[in-house]
Protein backbone atom coordinates (compact mmCIF):
# COMPACT_ATOMS: atom_id res chain seq x y z
CA UNK A 1 0.00 0.00 0.00
CA UNK A 2 1.39 3.64 -1.07
CA UNK A 3 2.31 6.09 1.39
CA UNK A 4 0.89 9.66 1.78
CA UNK A 5 3.34 12.15 1.15
CA UNK A 6 2.98 13.07 5.12
CA UNK A 7 3.72 9.37 5.79
CA UNK A 8 6.61 9.47 3.69
CA UNK A 9 8.65 12.39 5.35
CA UNK A 10 7.69 10.35 8.97
CA UNK A 11 8.97 7.36 7.66
CA UNK A 12 11.96 9.08 6.49
CA UNK A 13 12.49 11.04 10.09
CA UNK A 14 11.69 7.50 11.74
CA UNK A 15 14.26 5.91 10.27
CA UNK A 16 11.79 3.29 8.63
CA UNK A 17 11.40 2.26 4.79
CA UNK A 18 7.60 3.12 5.47
CA UNK A 19 5.11 3.41 8.06
CA UNK A 20 1.05 3.31 7.66
CA UNK A 21 -1.60 4.86 8.90
CA UNK A 22 -1.98 4.78 13.33
CA UNK A 23 1.71 3.81 13.85
CA UNK A 24 3.40 4.92 16.56
CA UNK A 25 6.39 6.16 15.84
CA UNK A 26 9.36 8.26 17.34
CA UNK A 27 11.03 11.01 14.83
CA UNK A 28 14.15 12.77 14.24
CA UNK A 29 12.93 16.69 14.37
CA UNK A 30 14.67 19.54 11.89
CA UNK A 31 13.40 22.18 13.95
CA UNK A 32 11.68 22.82 17.42
CA UNK A 33 9.93 26.48 17.95
CA UNK A 34 8.17 28.24 20.53
CA UNK A 35 6.95 31.12 21.05
CA UNK A 36 7.22 34.06 24.89
CA UNK A 37 3.81 32.05 25.84
CA UNK A 38 4.50 28.92 25.38
CA UNK A 39 8.42 28.61 25.83
CA UNK A 40 8.60 30.31 29.82
CA UNK A 41 6.27 26.79 30.27
CA UNK A 42 8.45 24.65 28.19
CA UNK A 43 11.81 25.74 30.39
CA UNK A 44 10.19 24.93 33.36
CA UNK A 45 9.07 21.51 31.76
CA UNK A 46 12.98 21.00 31.26
CA UNK A 47 14.18 21.30 34.09
CA UNK A 48 12.25 18.45 35.12
CA UNK A 49 13.92 16.76 32.66
CA UNK A 50 17.57 15.04 34.14
CA UNK A 51 19.77 16.99 31.09
CA UNK A 52 20.40 20.24 30.94
CA UNK A 53 21.38 20.72 27.21
CA UNK A 54 19.55 21.36 24.23
CA UNK A 55 20.37 18.80 21.29
CA UNK A 56 21.00 21.10 18.55
CA UNK A 57 21.25 24.76 19.14
CA UNK A 58 20.67 25.78 15.50
CA UNK A 59 17.68 23.30 15.24
CA UNK A 60 15.60 25.64 18.08
CA UNK A 61 13.75 28.92 17.00
CA UNK A 62 12.44 30.85 19.52
CA UNK A 63 10.04 33.45 18.72
CA UNK A 64 9.11 36.87 20.86
CA UNK A 65 5.89 37.53 19.07
CA UNK A 66 2.88 36.78 21.01
CA UNK A 67 2.54 39.96 23.56
CA UNK A 68 5.87 42.20 22.50
CA UNK A 69 7.15 45.10 22.70
CA UNK A 70 6.26 43.67 25.98
CA UNK A 71 2.22 44.72 26.85
CA UNK A 72 3.30 44.33 30.67
CA UNK A 73 4.96 43.43 33.46
CA UNK A 74 4.58 39.61 33.43
CA UNK A 75 5.00 39.67 29.39
CA UNK A 76 8.11 41.45 29.99
CA UNK A 77 9.19 38.93 32.52
CA UNK A 78 8.30 35.53 30.57
CA UNK A 79 10.58 36.98 27.29
CA UNK A 80 13.29 38.19 29.48
CA UNK A 81 13.04 34.01 30.86
CA UNK A 82 13.29 33.42 27.26
CA UNK A 83 15.98 35.47 26.22
CA UNK A 84 18.13 33.98 29.10
CA UNK A 85 17.58 30.71 28.60
CA UNK A 86 18.68 31.44 24.75
CA UNK A 87 21.63 32.92 25.96
CA UNK A 88 22.67 30.15 28.45
CA UNK A 89 22.05 27.37 25.46
CA UNK A 90 23.45 29.81 22.65
CA UNK A 91 20.69 29.40 20.99
CA UNK A 92 21.05 30.59 17.40
CA UNK A 93 17.79 31.34 15.83
CA UNK A 94 16.39 33.67 18.69
CA UNK A 95 13.96 36.40 17.69
CA UNK A 96 13.58 39.31 19.89
CA UNK A 97 12.20 42.70 19.51
CA UNK A 98 14.07 44.20 16.29
CA UNK A 99 14.26 41.22 14.51
CA UNK A 100 11.38 39.60 15.18
CA UNK A 101 8.29 38.93 13.65
CA UNK A 102 5.29 36.46 14.11
CA UNK A 103 6.48 32.88 13.94
CA UNK A 104 4.96 31.16 11.05
CA UNK A 105 5.57 33.99 8.67
CA UNK A 106 8.81 34.87 10.16
CA UNK A 107 10.65 31.34 9.86
CA UNK A 108 10.05 30.46 6.03
CA UNK A 109 11.34 33.53 5.31
CA UNK A 110 14.50 33.16 7.19
CA UNK A 111 14.94 30.16 5.10
CA UNK A 112 14.35 27.78 8.59
CA UNK A 113 11.81 26.33 7.19
CA UNK A 114 12.22 23.86 3.88
CA UNK A 115 10.60 21.12 2.11
CA UNK A 116 10.87 17.60 3.40
CA UNK A 117 12.12 19.00 7.07
CA UNK A 118 9.84 17.56 10.13
CA UNK A 119 9.11 20.36 12.32
CA UNK A 120 6.76 20.65 15.97
CA UNK A 121 6.72 24.08 17.27
CA UNK A 122 4.71 24.78 20.64
CA UNK A 123 2.04 26.78 18.56
CA UNK A 124 -1.25 25.62 17.05
CA UNK A 125 -0.21 27.46 13.68
CA UNK A 126 3.08 25.20 13.04
CA UNK A 127 1.16 23.57 10.71
CA UNK A 128 1.57 26.36 8.32
CA UNK A 129 5.35 25.40 6.64
CA UNK A 130 3.12 22.78 4.69
CA UNK A 131 2.97 25.33 2.29
CA UNK A 132 6.71 24.28 1.39
CA UNK A 133 6.51 20.61 1.45
CA UNK A 134 7.39 20.21 5.17
CA UNK A 135 5.98 18.39 7.85
CA UNK A 136 4.85 20.52 10.19
CA UNK A 137 2.48 20.14 13.85
CA UNK A 138 1.35 22.47 16.40
CA UNK A 139 2.43 20.78 19.65
CA UNK A 140 2.43 21.51 23.55
CA UNK A 141 4.93 22.82 25.86
CA UNK A 142 6.01 19.49 27.11
CA UNK A 143 6.62 18.10 24.07
CA UNK A 144 8.59 21.14 22.79
CA UNK A 145 10.80 20.95 26.06
CA UNK A 146 11.26 17.14 25.10
CA UNK A 147 11.89 18.05 21.23
CA UNK A 148 14.51 20.70 22.59
CA UNK A 149 16.10 17.95 24.98
CA UNK A 150 16.66 15.20 22.48
CA UNK A 151 15.34 16.10 19.03
CA UNK A 152 12.93 13.59 18.77
CA UNK A 153 8.90 13.58 18.98
CA UNK A 154 6.56 10.69 19.35
CA UNK A 155 3.62 10.97 16.82
CA UNK A 156 1.12 8.66 15.55
CA UNK A 157 1.07 8.33 11.85
CA UNK A 158 -1.66 10.18 10.36
CA UNK A 159 -4.23 8.87 7.63
CA UNK A 160 -5.13 11.57 5.17
CA UNK A 161 -7.61 13.96 3.29
CA UNK A 162 -7.18 14.77 0.00
CA UNK A 163 -8.42 18.20 -1.48
CA UNK A 164 -8.06 18.27 -5.11
CA UNK A 165 -7.83 21.67 -6.48
CA UNK A 166 -8.17 22.75 -10.20
CA UNK A 167 -9.47 26.11 -12.10
CA UNK A 168 -8.19 29.45 -11.37
CA UNK A 169 -9.33 31.67 -8.42
CA UNK A 170 -11.39 34.93 -9.88
CA UNK A 171 -10.16 38.49 -8.60
CA UNK A 172 -10.30 38.98 -4.96
CA UNK A 173 -10.50 35.43 -4.36
CA UNK A 174 -7.60 34.42 -2.38
CA UNK A 175 -6.34 31.23 -0.13
CA UNK A 176 -8.02 32.59 3.27
CA UNK A 177 -11.41 31.94 1.39
CA UNK A 178 -10.25 28.27 -0.23
CA UNK A 179 -9.42 27.65 3.48
CA UNK A 180 -13.00 28.86 4.71
CA UNK A 181 -14.84 27.11 2.00
CA UNK A 182 -13.07 23.80 3.40
CA UNK A 183 -13.46 24.51 6.57
CA UNK A 184 -17.30 25.33 6.03
CA UNK A 185 -17.82 21.87 4.10
CA UNK A 186 -16.22 19.42 6.17
CA UNK A 187 -16.27 21.27 9.69
CA UNK A 188 -13.84 22.12 13.10
CA UNK A 189 -13.33 18.53 13.39
CA UNK A 190 -13.45 17.52 9.97
CA UNK A 191 -9.78 16.52 9.68
CA UNK A 192 -9.42 15.60 13.30
CA UNK A 193 -6.20 13.99 13.42
CA UNK A 194 -5.73 13.79 9.97
CA UNK A 195 -3.66 15.10 7.37
CA UNK A 196 -5.15 17.44 4.61
CA UNK A 197 -2.78 16.62 1.41
CA UNK A 198 -3.83 19.24 -1.13
CA UNK A 199 -2.98 18.43 -5.11
CA UNK A 200 -4.35 19.23 -8.27
CA UNK A 201 -3.68 21.64 -11.30
CA UNK A 202 -4.75 24.78 -9.33
CA UNK A 203 -2.20 24.90 -7.06
CA UNK A 204 -0.27 26.05 -9.75
CA UNK A 205 -2.48 29.55 -9.79
CA UNK A 206 -2.07 29.51 -5.88
CA UNK A 207 0.91 32.43 -4.36
CA UNK A 208 3.18 31.12 -1.59
CA UNK A 209 1.59 33.50 0.24
CA UNK A 210 -2.19 32.17 -0.46
CA UNK A 211 -0.45 28.28 0.36
CA UNK A 212 1.26 29.52 3.60
CA UNK A 213 -2.99 31.09 4.68
CA UNK A 214 -4.44 27.76 3.48
CA UNK A 215 -1.85 25.38 5.48
CA UNK A 216 -2.17 27.55 8.32
CA UNK A 217 -5.78 27.04 8.92
CA UNK A 218 -5.41 23.21 8.48
CA UNK A 219 -5.57 23.03 12.68
CA UNK A 220 -8.90 24.94 12.39
CA UNK A 221 -10.35 21.84 10.41
CA UNK A 222 -8.76 19.83 13.46
CA UNK A 223 -5.67 18.79 11.03
CA UNK A 224 -2.33 17.52 12.15
CA UNK A 225 -0.65 19.12 8.88
CA UNK A 226 -1.88 20.52 5.83
CA UNK A 227 0.36 19.93 2.70
CA UNK A 228 1.16 21.03 -0.79
CA UNK A 229 3.17 19.40 -3.18
CA UNK A 230 6.78 21.11 -4.09
CA UNK A 231 6.49 23.20 -7.51
CA UNK A 232 8.68 25.71 -9.11
CA UNK A 233 7.01 28.81 -6.79
CA UNK A 234 8.03 26.61 -4.04
CA UNK A 235 11.51 26.06 -5.04
CA UNK A 236 11.46 29.61 -5.77
CA UNK A 237 10.62 30.28 -2.00
CA UNK A 238 12.54 28.47 -0.52
CA UNK A 239 16.11 29.47 -2.71
CA UNK A 240 15.47 33.04 -2.47
CA UNK A 241 15.20 33.19 1.64
CA UNK A 242 17.96 30.84 2.49
CA UNK A 243 20.66 27.81 1.32
CA UNK A 244 19.60 25.04 3.75
CA UNK A 245 19.07 21.91 1.19
CA UNK A 246 15.53 21.00 0.93
CA UNK A 247 14.29 17.60 -0.11
CA UNK A 248 11.19 16.78 -2.60
CA UNK A 249 8.64 13.77 -1.20
CA UNK A 250 5.68 12.79 -3.32
CA UNK A 251 3.00 11.19 -2.54
CA UNK A 252 3.16 7.03 -4.20
CA UNK A 253 0.23 6.97 -6.70
CA UNK A 254 -1.59 4.18 -5.06
CA UNK A 255 -2.12 5.96 -1.77
CA UNK A 256 -4.64 5.49 0.25
CA UNK A 257 -6.92 8.42 1.77
CA UNK A 258 -9.84 8.32 3.96
CA UNK A 259 -11.98 11.07 1.72
CA UNK A 260 -10.99 13.22 -1.11
CA UNK A 261 -12.84 16.04 -2.59
CA UNK A 262 -12.36 17.79 -5.70
CA UNK A 263 -12.41 21.92 -5.38
CA UNK A 264 -12.95 24.07 -8.88
CA UNK A 265 -11.29 27.60 -7.39
CA UNK A 266 -12.62 29.51 -9.98
CA UNK A 267 -16.04 29.00 -8.69
CA UNK A 268 -15.01 30.05 -5.08
CA UNK A 269 -16.19 33.46 -3.85
CA UNK A 270 -15.28 35.67 -1.16
CA UNK A 271 -15.94 33.60 2.13
CA UNK A 272 -16.57 34.82 5.55
CA UNK A 273 -16.73 33.38 9.31
CA UNK A 274 -19.55 33.90 11.33
CA UNK A 275 -18.75 33.72 15.06
CA UNK A 276 -18.57 31.57 17.15
CA UNK A 277 -16.44 29.11 14.98
CA UNK A 278 -14.31 29.23 11.79
CA UNK A 279 -16.67 26.45 10.30
CA UNK A 280 -19.91 29.07 10.40
CA UNK A 281 -19.24 30.15 6.42
CA UNK A 282 -21.08 32.08 4.70
CA UNK A 283 -20.23 33.66 1.05
CA UNK A 284 -20.17 37.56 0.93
CA UNK A 285 -22.77 37.15 -1.87
CA UNK A 286 -24.85 35.13 0.41
CA UNK A 287 -24.84 37.50 3.51
CA UNK A 288 -28.54 39.55 3.15
CA UNK A 289 -27.89 41.54 6.46
CA UNK A 290 -25.79 44.62 6.86
CA UNK A 291 -23.39 43.91 9.67
CA UNK A 292 -21.78 46.93 10.76
CA UNK A 293 -18.49 46.56 12.39
CA UNK A 294 -16.25 48.74 14.77
CA UNK A 295 -12.89 47.34 13.92
CA UNK A 296 -11.34 45.62 10.94
CA UNK A 297 -8.07 44.09 11.92
CA UNK A 298 -5.52 42.65 8.67
CA UNK A 299 -2.29 40.80 9.44
CA UNK A 300 -1.52 37.57 11.93
CA UNK A 301 0.46 34.72 11.07
CA UNK A 302 -2.83 33.72 8.13
CA UNK A 303 -2.62 37.19 6.85
CA UNK A 304 -0.01 39.59 7.92
CA UNK A 305 2.33 38.48 4.25
CA UNK A 306 3.46 40.94 1.48
CA UNK A 307 0.46 39.73 -0.95
CA UNK A 308 -2.15 40.33 1.70
CA UNK A 309 -1.06 43.93 2.26
CA UNK A 310 -0.65 44.78 -1.42
CA UNK A 311 -4.36 43.25 -1.84
CA UNK A 312 -5.62 45.09 1.22
CA UNK A 313 -3.70 48.66 0.14
CA UNK A 314 -5.16 48.03 -3.51
CA UNK A 315 -8.92 47.97 -1.79
CA UNK A 316 -8.18 51.36 0.65
CA UNK A 317 -5.91 52.79 -1.75
CA UNK A 318 -6.95 56.51 -2.26
CA UNK A 319 -10.34 55.70 -0.23
CA UNK A 320 -10.98 56.43 3.45
CA UNK A 321 -11.52 53.96 6.42
CA UNK A 322 -15.86 54.22 7.21
CA UNK A 323 -16.71 56.60 10.56
CA UNK A 324 -16.33 54.57 13.48
CA UNK A 325 -14.08 51.73 12.13
CA UNK A 326 -10.40 51.14 13.58
CA UNK A 327 -8.31 49.64 11.07
CA UNK A 328 -5.21 47.78 12.64
CA UNK A 329 -2.65 46.45 9.78
CA UNK A 330 0.15 44.65 11.16
CA UNK A 331 2.63 43.76 9.21
CA UNK A 332 4.17 40.04 10.55
CA UNK A 333 7.69 40.68 9.82
CA UNK A 334 10.41 43.55 9.83
CA UNK A 335 11.16 42.63 6.47
CA UNK A 336 7.18 42.50 5.17
CA UNK A 337 7.06 46.02 6.99
CA UNK A 338 10.08 47.28 5.43
CA UNK A 339 8.99 46.03 1.66
CA UNK A 340 5.18 47.65 2.15
CA UNK A 341 7.13 51.02 3.49
CA UNK A 342 9.27 50.41 0.09
CA UNK A 343 5.89 50.13 -2.01
CA UNK A 344 4.02 52.85 -0.27
CA UNK A 345 1.58 50.90 1.13
CA UNK A 346 2.70 51.90 4.32
CA UNK A 347 1.44 55.20 3.20
CA UNK A 348 -1.90 53.45 1.68
CA UNK A 349 -2.65 52.51 5.20
CA UNK A 350 -2.18 55.82 7.09
CA UNK A 351 -3.99 58.26 4.71
CA UNK A 352 -6.78 55.99 4.36
CA UNK A 353 -6.86 56.40 8.41
CA UNK A 354 -5.65 52.93 9.24
CA UNK A 355 -3.19 52.84 12.00
CA UNK A 356 0.20 50.49 11.19
CA UNK A 357 1.67 48.70 13.62
CA UNK A 358 5.08 46.59 14.76
CA UNK A 359 4.49 42.91 14.09
CA UNK A 360 2.47 41.32 16.49
CA UNK A 361 0.37 38.64 17.45
CA UNK A 362 -1.31 41.21 19.72
CA UNK A 363 -5.51 41.13 18.94
CA UNK A 364 -5.59 37.99 16.84
CA UNK A 365 -5.64 36.41 20.30
CA UNK A 366 -6.95 39.34 22.61
CA UNK A 367 -3.79 39.92 23.64
CA UNK A 368 -3.39 43.91 23.10
CA UNK A 369 -3.11 45.84 20.21
CA UNK A 370 -6.43 46.07 19.15
CA UNK A 371 -9.11 44.36 21.89
CA UNK A 372 -12.74 44.24 21.81
CA UNK A 373 -15.60 46.01 24.03
CA UNK A 374 -18.54 44.06 25.21
CA UNK A 375 -20.93 44.40 22.15
CA UNK A 376 -18.49 45.28 19.26
CA UNK A 377 -17.66 43.53 16.32
CA UNK A 378 -14.26 42.71 14.42
CA UNK A 379 -13.96 41.58 10.51
CA UNK A 380 -10.64 39.98 11.12
CA UNK A 381 -7.97 38.17 8.69
CA UNK A 382 -6.97 36.17 11.82
CA UNK A 383 -7.84 32.44 12.37
CA UNK A 384 -10.16 31.97 15.14
CA UNK A 385 -13.65 33.42 16.18
CA UNK A 386 -13.93 31.58 19.26
CA UNK A 387 -16.25 33.35 21.96
CA UNK A 388 -13.67 35.84 23.98
CA UNK A 389 -10.83 35.79 21.26
CA UNK A 390 -10.51 38.90 20.64
CA UNK A 391 -11.82 40.32 23.82
CA UNK A 392 -14.98 40.52 25.89
CA UNK A 393 -17.28 37.26 25.90
CA UNK A 394 -19.86 39.18 24.28
CA UNK A 395 -18.00 40.65 21.57
CA UNK A 396 -17.97 38.97 17.77
CA UNK A 397 -15.19 37.92 15.46
CA UNK A 398 -16.29 37.76 11.31
CA UNK A 399 -12.77 36.07 9.86
CA UNK A 400 -12.78 36.88 6.08
CA UNK A 401 -9.32 37.38 3.13
CA UNK A 402 -7.28 40.66 3.59
CA UNK A 403 -9.37 42.21 0.66
CA UNK A 404 -12.91 41.42 2.20
CA UNK A 405 -11.85 43.24 5.32
CA UNK A 406 -10.47 46.35 3.70
CA UNK A 407 -13.38 46.47 1.82
CA UNK A 408 -15.58 45.97 5.26
CA UNK A 409 -13.28 48.86 6.33
CA UNK A 410 -13.79 51.05 3.82
CA UNK A 411 -17.71 50.45 3.76
CA UNK A 412 -18.30 50.39 7.58
CA UNK A 413 -20.23 46.89 6.95
CA UNK A 414 -19.38 43.72 5.84
CA UNK A 415 -19.16 43.53 1.75
CA UNK A 416 -16.54 42.30 -1.04
CA UNK A 417 -14.18 44.72 -3.02
CA UNK A 418 -16.50 45.03 -6.30
CA UNK A 419 -15.31 42.89 -9.50
CA UNK B 1 -6.43 3.32 39.20
CA UNK B 2 -9.84 5.02 39.84
CA UNK B 3 -11.30 8.53 39.72
CA UNK B 4 -14.84 9.58 41.24
CA UNK B 5 -16.68 12.81 41.31
CA UNK B 6 -18.98 14.77 40.58
CA UNK B 7 -19.67 15.81 36.54
CA UNK B 8 -19.07 19.00 35.16
CA UNK B 9 -20.57 18.85 31.49
CA UNK B 10 -20.27 21.18 28.11
CA UNK B 11 -20.90 20.41 24.79
CA UNK B 12 -19.23 20.64 21.86
CA UNK B 13 -16.24 22.50 20.64
CA UNK B 14 -14.92 23.81 23.61
CA UNK B 15 -11.91 25.18 22.25
CA UNK B 16 -8.72 26.49 24.68
CA UNK B 17 -9.28 30.13 24.37
CA UNK B 18 -12.71 29.25 27.09
CA UNK B 19 -10.99 26.71 28.96
CA UNK B 20 -8.44 29.61 29.45
CA UNK B 21 -8.62 32.58 27.81
CA UNK B 22 -5.13 34.38 26.52
CA UNK B 23 -5.38 37.61 28.47
CA UNK B 24 -3.93 35.34 31.22
CA UNK B 25 -1.49 33.95 29.03
CA UNK B 26 1.28 36.18 30.76
CA UNK B 27 0.51 34.40 34.13
CA UNK B 28 2.58 31.75 35.23
CA UNK B 29 2.15 30.40 38.59
CA UNK B 30 -0.24 27.67 38.13
CA UNK B 31 -2.37 28.08 41.05
CA UNK B 32 -3.20 31.92 39.87
CA UNK B 33 -3.78 30.62 36.40
CA UNK B 34 -6.26 28.32 37.44
CA UNK B 35 -8.44 30.59 39.08
CA UNK B 36 -9.64 31.71 35.55
CA UNK B 37 -10.09 27.94 34.20
CA UNK B 38 -13.20 27.23 32.08
CA UNK B 39 -14.39 31.46 33.61
CA UNK B 40 -15.80 32.47 29.56
CA UNK B 41 -17.86 29.52 29.58
CA UNK B 42 -18.87 28.76 32.96
CA UNK B 43 -17.91 31.65 35.51
CA UNK B 44 -19.03 29.04 38.34
CA UNK B 45 -16.57 26.42 37.49
CA UNK B 46 -13.63 27.42 39.83
CA UNK B 47 -15.86 28.13 43.06
CA UNK B 48 -17.59 24.51 42.73
CA UNK B 49 -15.39 22.05 41.28
CA UNK B 50 -14.16 19.68 43.85
CA UNK B 51 -11.18 17.72 44.00
CA UNK B 52 -11.44 14.72 41.85
CA UNK B 53 -14.57 15.99 39.78
CA UNK B 54 -15.08 15.01 36.38
CA UNK B 55 -15.70 16.92 33.36
CA UNK B 56 -17.71 15.77 30.65
CA UNK B 57 -17.93 17.20 27.55
CA UNK B 58 -19.10 16.21 23.78
CA UNK B 59 -16.95 16.77 20.22
CA UNK B 60 -13.11 17.90 19.60
CA UNK B 61 -12.81 19.16 23.32
CA UNK B 62 -9.83 21.33 23.54
CA UNK B 63 -9.76 22.65 20.10
CA UNK B 64 -7.69 25.74 18.87
CA UNK B 65 -4.43 27.13 20.72
CA UNK B 66 -1.74 24.55 21.33
CA UNK B 67 -1.72 26.33 25.32
CA UNK B 68 -0.35 23.43 27.48
CA UNK B 69 -2.02 25.84 29.58
CA UNK B 70 -5.61 24.29 29.02
CA UNK B 71 -5.34 20.84 30.75
CA UNK B 72 -2.95 22.58 32.99
CA UNK B 73 -5.40 24.45 34.73
CA UNK B 74 -8.21 21.83 34.24
CA UNK B 75 -5.94 19.57 36.23
CA UNK B 76 -4.81 22.30 38.68
CA UNK B 77 -8.49 22.93 39.29
CA UNK B 78 -8.75 19.27 40.79
CA UNK B 79 -10.72 17.40 37.87
CA UNK B 80 -9.58 13.98 37.82
CA UNK B 81 -10.68 13.08 34.29
CA UNK B 82 -12.14 14.88 31.29
CA UNK B 83 -14.20 12.18 28.93
CA UNK B 84 -15.27 13.24 25.89
CA UNK B 85 -16.79 12.15 22.66
CA UNK B 86 -13.15 13.17 20.85
CA UNK B 87 -10.51 15.55 21.39
CA UNK B 88 -8.81 17.86 19.40
CA UNK B 89 -5.39 16.78 18.80
CA UNK B 90 -2.50 18.82 20.17
CA UNK B 91 -4.82 18.90 23.89
CA UNK B 92 -5.38 14.92 23.53
CA UNK B 93 -1.03 14.99 23.30
CA UNK B 94 -1.03 17.51 25.89
CA UNK B 95 -3.22 15.92 28.19
CA UNK B 96 -1.39 12.63 28.21
CA UNK B 97 2.13 14.65 28.28
CA UNK B 98 1.14 16.27 31.64
CA UNK B 99 -0.14 13.18 33.01
CA UNK B 100 -3.94 14.94 33.34
CA UNK B 101 -6.05 11.26 32.89
CA UNK B 102 -8.59 11.95 29.56
CA UNK B 103 -10.78 9.21 27.77
CA UNK B 104 -12.87 9.12 24.29
CA UNK B 105 -15.75 7.42 24.91
CA UNK B 106 -18.94 8.57 22.93
CA UNK B 107 -21.74 6.69 24.70
CA UNK B 108 -20.34 8.20 28.10
CA UNK B 109 -20.40 11.98 26.98
CA UNK B 110 -23.50 11.41 26.01
CA UNK B 111 -25.54 10.14 28.56
CA UNK B 112 -23.87 11.25 31.53
CA UNK B 113 -25.56 14.70 33.00
CA UNK B 114 -24.05 17.01 34.65
CA UNK B 115 -24.09 16.68 38.37
CA UNK B 116 -23.97 12.70 38.08
CA UNK B 117 -21.73 11.19 40.56
CA UNK B 118 -19.63 9.22 38.07
CA UNK B 119 -16.69 7.13 39.03
CA UNK B 120 -13.63 6.01 36.26
CA UNK B 121 -11.27 2.80 36.37
CA UNK B 122 -8.53 3.40 34.29
CA UNK B 123 -7.15 0.13 34.28
CA UNK B 124 -10.36 -1.56 32.48
CA UNK B 125 -11.86 1.67 30.57
CA UNK B 126 -15.14 1.31 32.16
CA UNK B 127 -16.99 4.49 32.92
CA UNK B 128 -19.88 3.87 35.96
CA UNK B 129 -22.83 6.74 35.87
CA UNK B 130 -23.58 5.71 39.84
CA UNK B 131 -26.19 7.73 39.53
CA UNK B 132 -28.14 6.31 36.86
CA UNK B 133 -26.24 3.06 37.24
CA UNK B 134 -25.30 2.85 33.47
CA UNK B 135 -22.08 1.64 32.72
CA UNK B 136 -19.76 2.55 29.81
CA UNK B 137 -16.38 1.13 28.13
CA UNK B 138 -13.86 3.61 26.97
CA UNK B 139 -11.31 2.65 24.02
CA UNK B 140 -8.11 1.48 26.12
CA UNK B 141 -5.05 3.67 25.08
CA UNK B 142 -2.34 2.41 23.23
CA UNK B 143 0.47 0.88 25.35
CA UNK B 144 2.92 3.62 24.17
CA UNK B 145 0.66 6.06 25.85
CA UNK B 146 -0.38 3.99 28.48
CA UNK B 147 3.64 4.27 29.54
CA UNK B 148 4.01 7.92 29.42
CA UNK B 149 0.77 8.06 31.68
CA UNK B 150 1.86 5.86 34.00
CA UNK B 151 4.86 7.60 34.29
CA UNK B 152 3.05 10.96 35.00
CA UNK B 153 3.80 12.41 32.29
CA UNK B 154 6.20 12.81 29.14
CA UNK B 155 8.92 13.90 31.46
CA UNK B 156 8.59 10.98 33.84
CA UNK B 157 8.77 8.86 30.49
CA UNK B 158 11.60 10.53 29.58
CA UNK B 159 13.86 10.38 33.21
CA UNK B 160 13.13 6.40 32.94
Amino acid sequence: MGMTMTQKILAAHAGLDSVKAGQLIEAELDLVLGNDITTPVAIDVMKGIKKDTVFDREKIALVMDHFIPNKDIKSAENCKCCREFALKHEITNYFDVGKMGIEHALLPESGLTVAGDCIIGADSHTCTYGALGAFSTGVGSTDMAAGMATGKAWFKVPSAIRFNLTGKPSKWVSGKDVILHIIGMIGVDGALYRSMEFTGDGIKNLSIDDRFTIANMAIEAGGKNGIFPVDDIAIEYMKSHGNRPYKIYEADSDAVYDEEYTIDLSELKPVVAFPHLPENTKTVDDIKERITVDQAVIGSCTNGRISDLRIAAEVIRGKRIADNVRCIVIPATQKIYLRALEEGLIKDFIEAGAIVSTPTCGPCLGGYMGILAKGERCISTTNRNFVGRMGDTESEVYLASPAVAAASAVAGFITAPEV
Amino acid sequence: MKAKGRVFKYGDNVDTDVIIPARYLNIQDKKELSSHAMEDIDKDFVRNVEKGDIMVARRNFGCGSSREHAPMVIKESGISCVIADTFARIFFRNAINIGLPILECPDAAEFISAGDEVEVDFDTGVITDITTGRSFNAEPFPEFMQKIINSNGLVGYINS
